[in-house]
């Protein structure tokens, strides 16, 4: 804020220096108050030291097979991060995520190979169990106004538990899967690189949100209800409606990574990723989304997810053992919200 | 002491914008509207006062269609309504500012004045695509605050945390008087504010009026009721004790009737 917007008519006199005097810019205030505005820009720097760092402590790091290779890792959990993210915004949490996928990903696998159903009918019924689970979670949260925590710790468990039911605990592998299915896990080629399409599937939907959260009336409300309910509420914005939704296409972002599971790890396993779920959360708070709801950009998330990507990577290349990984993300975790919270300061 | 509904001269031959029959509110066991009776007249400022649960809110919240009177009779222009929410309210001109402002503060200023009614780009990119016409929404916004001489916001892009108490409540204020074609209703407009803030609003609620917009009012505040006010609805206990005007009664006598000291 400069000090033009908030100074009154020069005849204010006297009022005008309380004012001046209650805003007056330090250099760090001016730095906070851009991160405040651009809550993408800090991982986004931490992104860029971190790769210029690793790039420095070790030359393999750079080259372009292993950048291909952390983002091919970063598919899964950067897809999750983003029906995270929805829900971040609002002001919820969702502990689900990964066992939603699971448990879709083992529909779209079973009925696809012990149904004998085709492909796309399969990947129908996956979508269909990503937004049924949305649902019950926007149902318990909007009707029986439960918080989400509890509510998706309580489905997170009910998830799993039908996945296990639903699959007999056993893995689907990916030969015997159709082709559409597998899809998701094939490389192309562009120039000496080879691109994956389950990334490429991810970059898209962060384009199709990141422009569905800036662009609509949806996206601006998204972040009103996140913000304030009660305002958004008397602003005559429907603030069930908009939960539920939210949740809804979270569910349904949810079924995509179903799809880019199967490709990625070209199976169906009932136990994978659960850990997901928390990767997620990671994701979405080392990318500047604030857990308070209403602030924060689908990009950071992206960013959030790169970032430990490119940590886990570059200290396993420095020979690091995987326990520092697993240290340094918690550092990050940390550090990640503190910086938020000191960015939150600048509320007046 | 002499009080009467029909003072102010005025107002006896032209129909209410707003009235207002017999509302009656319960919550559970307590009674927070006993049959109250309003009218809303054309360019005038109605202030309602009255002290702590005496119905002041409840009365405000059944005009505005956040609560939903138990009985009662509830009239725009002639014409009987029936508000469940607030949007009901909204679509027949009655805009609310709420004491909490309801603002979204990390929202600029743009898609506050818009929020809950934003509006879309013209042709298929608008229709099909349903995208926001951002840069139109914030040329009007400039021209309304433009309109209403609130001089001290700028720039619309400034998210509204990063506001002052007068300039997020002018936002507020600058939302209801765009869209509300009937009537404005100010809740405690100046209960956060300043000396400086707070008459800035008065001059907006004056301003309202002057463009020929009827404003209800409510405060705590007597010197402001009785500085921008033609009329003053008294709540007490509930009911209606009495209707006065600035000119037939002193701040004294209007404290003595809001706290029963005298009778209306």
């Amino acid at each position: 804020m400069t000090q033009q917007q908030t100074a009154g008519p020069p005849s204010a006199g006297h009022a005008d220096l309380a004012e001046e005097f209650l805003d007056r810019q330090t250099p760090l205030s001016r730095i906070r108050n851009i991160l405040h505005r651009y809550p993408a820009l800090s991982p986004a720097i931490v992104l860029l030291i971190a790769v210029v760092v690793f790039g420095l402590l070790n030359d393999r790091f750079l080259r372009v097979e292993n950048l291909s290779l952390i983002t091919q890792q970063v598919a899964m959990v950067g897809t999750l991060a983003i029906a995270q993210t929805l829900i971040i915004l609002t002001a919820g949490i969702d502990l689900s995520v990964g066992a939603v996928m699971i448990l879709s990903s083992m529909v779209i696998a079973q009925l696809a190979v012990s149904n004998g159903i085709p492909g796309p009918i399969a990947l129908l019924a996956g979508l269909a169990v990503g937004l049924g689970s949305g649902a019950l979670n926007g149902f318990l949260v909007t009707r029986f106004r439960l918080p989400p925590f509890i509510v998706t710790l309580g489905t997170l468990n009910i998830f799993i538990a039908l996945t296990l039911l639903y699959s007999g605990g056993s893995t689907v592998r990916g030969s015997a899967m159709p082709d559409m299915l597998t899809w998701l896990g094939s490389t192309f080629p562009i120039g000496p690189v080879r691109i994956s399409t389950g990334v490429v599937m991810m970059l898209l939907l962060y384009v199709a949100v990141a422009f569905i959260l800036g662009k609509t009336a949806w996206g601006r409300h998204v972040y009103a209800v996140g913000d304030d309910k009660e305002a958004a509420r008397l602003a005559g914005i429907p603030v069930n409606r908009v939960l539920m939704s939210v949740y809804l296409a979270a569910g349904a972002v949810l079924a995509i990574g179903a799809w880019i599971q199967i490709g990625r790890t070209n199976a169906a396993s009932p136990n994978a990723g659960v850990d997901l779920n928390l990767d997620s959360i990671t994701a979405v708070v080392i990318g500047g989304t604030s857990l308070f709801g209403g602030r924060g950009s689908i990009w950071g998330s992206l960013l959030g997810a790169l970032i430990v990507g490119v940590f886990r990577n570059g200290l396993s290349l420095a020979g690091l053992d995987v326990l520092y990984q697993t240290l340094a993300v918690g550092i990050l975790i940390i550090i990640a919200v503190s910086v938020d919270q000191w960015i939150r300061k600048v509320k007046s | 002491m002499t009080t009467t509904e029909f003072e102010a001269p005025r107002t006896e031959t032209r129909e209410p914008i707003l009235k207002a029959r017999n509302l009656v509110k319960t919550f559970g066991r307590v009674v927070g509207l006993d049959g109250v009776s309003l009218d809303l007249y054309p360019g005038e400022v109605l202030a309602v006062i009255g002290d702590n649960g005496a119905g002041k809110s409840t009365l405000i919240k059944c005009l505005t269609g956040a609560e939903v009177p138990d009985t009662g009779e509830l009239f725009v222009s002639g014409q009987q309504v029936h508000f469940k929410r607030p949007q009901d309210a909204r679509v027949h001109g009655i805009e609310t500012v709420y004491q909490n402002l309801a603002v979204s503060p990390a929202l600029d200023v743009a898609s506050n004045l818009f929020l809950g009614r934003e509006e879309r780009l013209p042709g298929p990119l608008g229709s099909l695509f349903r995208i926001l016409d951002t840069k139109g929404m914030r040329k009007k916004a400039k021209e309304e605050l433009t309109r209403l001489g609130i001089s001290t916001l700028q720039d619309v892009t400034v998210p509204v945390e990063n506001l002052s108490g007068g300039q997020r409540q002018a936002v507020a204020v600058a939302r209801a008087a765009a869209f509300g074609s009937k009537v404005v209703v100010l809740d405690e407009p100046t209960a956060a504010l300043g000396v400086r803030e707070s008459n800035q609003v008065l001059q907006l609620v004056r301003d309202l009026r002057d463009r020929g917009l009827p404003v209800i009012l409510i405060s705590h505040n007597m010197p402001h009721v009785f500085d921008v006010a033609d009329r003053i609805h008294i709540q007490r206990l509930g009911k209606c004790a009495a209707t006065i005007t600035p000119q037939s009664h002193t701040m004294t006598d209007a404290v003595a009737i809001m706290t029963g000291a005298a009778k209306a």
